[in-house]
């Protein structure tokens, strides 16, 4: 399974790329397969500030449904359009695949979140744990 | 954690593994949709190996089978097979199975992993007149090949003409190069497709060789998660989710195998409940909304009060919509009856639905 370098993660499976001025956040590789074949991505959260580890949505695919966690503390300041008509994009592509652009409100945040290595000592060691 | 005899086989196809029923068994291969897809319009290649096959025999295994179920065997003719329920003796479900008639006092009957144990206890403990009972589960293997070329995939493997095995029937005949196998035209998908029963040690050859016979036609392996979506779409139940040992038969739709012309456990509790009349009906739900309706959510009437609960859903891979079975009021069950599905907190519109939610492909 593939774990960009430059992407930072959570042990809820969310990885986040920070921008310039905002942040792109979306679900691991791991994730979308453990899901399976997703059908919807519901994210209600446009707009809204939300807490490091509070949930921002849920993806729903055939088999089964699960929340999407905060990495950071937030503002949700766009939704990725194209996953209301293809949710599948994040089958084919979790890493383009973006769910959320948040302006990140704490940037001590970072420090708590996972690298690409122990990211991927995680599943390795708990592979079930989604 | 039991394994099947083609445990390795899935190993190789990089199968999704997940505990079923005490067997580790392929979840999916290549993706849900995919396999779903793979069965409806071309073949696909499934291990239900877990299923547990009891074999009944003497001059009395037809009476324990009368007894102990709730469709009447007695009509069965030789290579015929029968849907059919075990009641306990408050008309809940025990079981649903199949019943296979072999032989003149020769029955085989097909239940469900989960309930292999339970099942058998059963049938020892109505065993009043002494039929002779085997447990051969753990030396079956049942590999089911199911899609609209599934026949011309296992035609290249034996000289008997497989159509002219009907629906609900089989052969016992040579398949490649085993004796005596019992190739059943039967299936949970709605796809059309035989079922065969084979010695463990033959099993792996035989799935290979299936395989290859199918590669002319795309055929794939198809794991439990599309098994679950091709069986809902036709509406079929399934034991643990939609029937359990409170359900009884007429509740969950099948009056069906539910004949009042012999006697057999719980009779008087069904029979009194067919004249009074079921309270909650099994019915189908499809979507209007969007979501997917899960095990557990709460149906409700359209002022909100809630008249049932799901027991099984999932998105359908050919109507792209959620459908679901579930147990409402006997007032809602009427199919057109505008619904809600309570999902994680929002009521989205659902209509009681007729099943098959999708048109049968058997023919």
């Amino acid at each position: 399974m593939n774990y960009p370098q430059h992407l930072l993660y959570t042990s809820d499976h969310e990885w986040i790329s920070f921008e310039q001025d905002h942040a792109l956040i979306g679900i691991t590789d791991f994730a979308q397969k453990e899901l399976g074949d997703i059908v919807y991505v519901d994210i209600p959260s446009l707009d809204k500030i939300i807490a490091k580890e509070a949930i921002f949505g849920t993806v729903e695919a055939v088999k089964t449904v699960s929340d999407l966690f905060m990495p950071v503390n937030g503002k949700v300041i766009a939704i990725n359009p194209l996953l209301e008509t293809n949710p599948e994009l994040v089958n084919q592509d979790p890493y383009s695949s973006w769910m959320i652009k948040v302006l990140v409100t704490s940037a001590s945040d970072r420090e708590s979140l996972l690298t690409a290595e122990q990211y991927q000592a995680l599943i390795v060691s708990n592979p079930s744990s989604h | 954690m039991k394994n099947t005899s083609l445990a390795a086989i899935h190993q190789s196809l990089n199968a999704k593994m997940a505990p079923f029923a005490g067997y580790n068994m392929p979840i999916q291969y290549s993706g849900i949709n995919d396999e779903h897809e793979t069965v409806r319009n071309q073949v696909g290649i499934f291990d239900v190996s877990h299923m547990g096959e009891f074999f009944v025999k003497g001059p009395n295994a037809l009476d324990l089978i009368q007894r102990v179920t709730t469709n009447d065997a007695s009509t069965l003719y030789i290579g015929q097979v029968q849907y059919s329920c075990m009641t306990n003796t408050q008309g809940g479900i025990i079981d649903d199975l199949l019943v296979y008639r072999l032989d003149l006092e020769i029955y085989m009957l097909v239940v469900n992993a989960s309930n292999i144990e339970k099942d058998w206890n059963w049938l020892v403990d109505n065993n009043y007149k002494h039929a002779e009972l085997v447990d051969r589960s753990d030396e079956l293997s049942l590999i089911s090949v199911q899609g609209p070329y599934a026949v011309d995939t296992l035609q290249r493997l034996t000289s008997y003409q497989l159509n002219l095995i009907p629906y609900y029937h089989f052969r016992e005949l040579m398949l490649n190069g085993i004796p005596d196998m019992i190739v059943s035209n039967t299936g949970y998908t709605g796809a059309g497709g035989f079922e065969l029963y084979v010695p463990n040690h033959s099993a792996a050859a035989l799935w290979k060789a299936i395989m290859a016979a199918g590669s002319a036609y795309r055929i794939q392996p198809i794991g439990l998660g599309a098994r679950d979506t091709l069986r809902l779409e036709m509406g079929y139940c399934l034991y643990g989710n939609d029937i359990d040992d409170h359900a009884t038969p007429l509740e969950a739709g099948l009056g069906w195998i539910t004949k009042f012309n012999k006697e057999f456990n719980g009779k008087n509790v069904l029979q009194e409940q067919k004249s009074t009349g079921a309270k909650l009906k099994l019915v189908g739900i499809k979507m209007m909304e969007r979501g997917i309706p899960r095990h557990g959510y709460r149906i409700l009437n359209m002022d909100g009060e809630p008249i049932g609960a799901i027991t099984s859903g999932t998105q359908s891979p050919t109507l792209k919509t959620g459908i679901a079975l579930g147990y409402v009021a006997i007032d809602a069950a009427a199919p057109g009856t505008n619904v809600l599905v309570d999902i994680r907190g929002l009521p989205m519109g659902a209509c009681v639905s007729k099943m098959p939610f999708v048109q049968s492909q058997i023919k």
